[in-house]
């Protein structure tokens, strides 16, 4: 469980971000979070209600975005949208997949006043 | 009302702190060893058989990263081993800048390794750089042959991964080789020993491929 951590940490930055503009509001924060992290998005979206509370986005809606995992073959040059258990092998050639997208953390905007 | 850009990491501060950790280690010539595992699988134990074997050849600390309790620091202080405990709390993993805190505290000068046990847990220390030169993992082989299936992120996260408690296999019906195929599939490049920190099989052949790296590093900096 280290949602709130995280929750925290995303609280953070949008505040840091939120002065940098002179807002007064933060209406909407989009995060984008890869299914090959630690993270479940439940969890995460049951934090940031709780440290949320009493911030500059105290009202926001956060949008949870999942990236599912992607892998690359360096060897075939082919991409797969695997499942998570599927592994990290190449199926065609057996060459070492590398993760291209589903390890994200990251914040996308934030919509504010 | 206006959409800002962020396009920002979550985790970047703890990210920029991992990598001035990895600065301060290289000056200091320090190899830094993050120990992972679920509750009870046997990191301290692991810690315990590496020391005893090493111990005359390097000049070795421990951070003890729990929740509650120094019990673990307490064990590798009985091995006349200097260690730090971090209490974390309620947080489920060690992060950046609570090895950063300790190093202001714990003195590296000197020392050749740094061990340091993370929190017991299966998810969530995968997630967090700490500025080491090597990941390991110890899995205790009766928790099945399905799990890095079941909890890929940490398998895949490590360099080293030590199946310990080898000595109960014949009490549980756990598929050895199946377990190994399916932590090879999860992490093709992963550095498997099959281990038992309590009849001490396979500890030999996993300390002498950690001393091989070690030197490596050694010679690497010099
Ligand atoms: N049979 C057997 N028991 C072991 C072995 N290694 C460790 N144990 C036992 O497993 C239990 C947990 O070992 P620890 O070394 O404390 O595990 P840990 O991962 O450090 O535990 P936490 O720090 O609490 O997460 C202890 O009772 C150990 O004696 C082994 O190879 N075989
Ligand atoms: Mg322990
Ligand atoms: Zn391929």
């Amino acid at each position: 469980m280290h949602e709130v951590g995280i929750a925290q940490s995303i609280l953070e930055i949008v505040e840091k971000e939120a002065a940098k503009n002179n807002a007064t509001v933060v209406k909407k924060v989009k995060l984008i979070v890869g299914e090959f992290t630690g993270i479940v998005k439940e969890a995460l979206e049951f934090a940031l209600e709780i440290v949320k509370k009493n911030t500059i986005a105290e009202n926001a809606e956060f949008e949870i975005e999942i990236v599912k995992l992607k892998t690359h073959c360096k060897h075939c040059n082919r991409e797969f949208t695997n499942n998570k258990q599927a592994g990290f092998l190449c199926p065609e050639c057996n060459g070492i997949l590398s993760i291209v997208a589903g390890k994200e953390l990251n914040i996308e905007y934030i919509d504010v006043d | 009302m206006h959409i800002i850009d962020v396009n920002s990491q979550i985790l970047k501060e703890n990210s920029r702190i991992a990598e001035e950790n990895r600065k301060l280690f290289d000056e200091k010539g320090l190899y830094v060893v993050n120990i992972m595992s679920a509750p009870g699988a046997g990191k301290t134990s692991v810690l315990e058989a590496t020391i005893k074997k090493i111990k005359d050849d390097y000049k070795i600390s421990v951070i003890e990263g729990d929740l509650q309790t120094s019990i673990d620091a307490d064990r590798i202080g009985a091995l006349n081993i200097s260690s730090y405990q971090i209490v974390t709390g309620t947080v489920c993993h060690l992060d950046a800048r609570m090895i950063h805190n300790a190093l202001h505290e714990f003195q590296q000068d000197g020392n050749d390794i740094l061990f340091i046990e993370n929190v017991g847990n299966l998810v969530c220390p995968a997630d967090f750089e700490l500025g080491e030169k090597l990941k390991v993992m110890v899995f205790s082989i009766v928790e099945g042959a399905e799990k890095p299936k079941k909890y890929p992120v940490m398998f895949h996260a490590v360099d080293v991964v030590l199946l310990n408690k080898i000595d109960l296999a014949p009490y549980s019906d756990i598929d050895i080789e199946l377990l190994k195929k399916n932590v090879l599939e999860i992490n093709p490049t992963a550095t498997i020993f099959p281990v038992s920190c309590s009849t001490g099989e396979g500890i030999e052949e996993w300390v002498n491929w950690f001393k091989k790296k070690v030197n490596e590093d050694k010679n690497r900096n010099k």
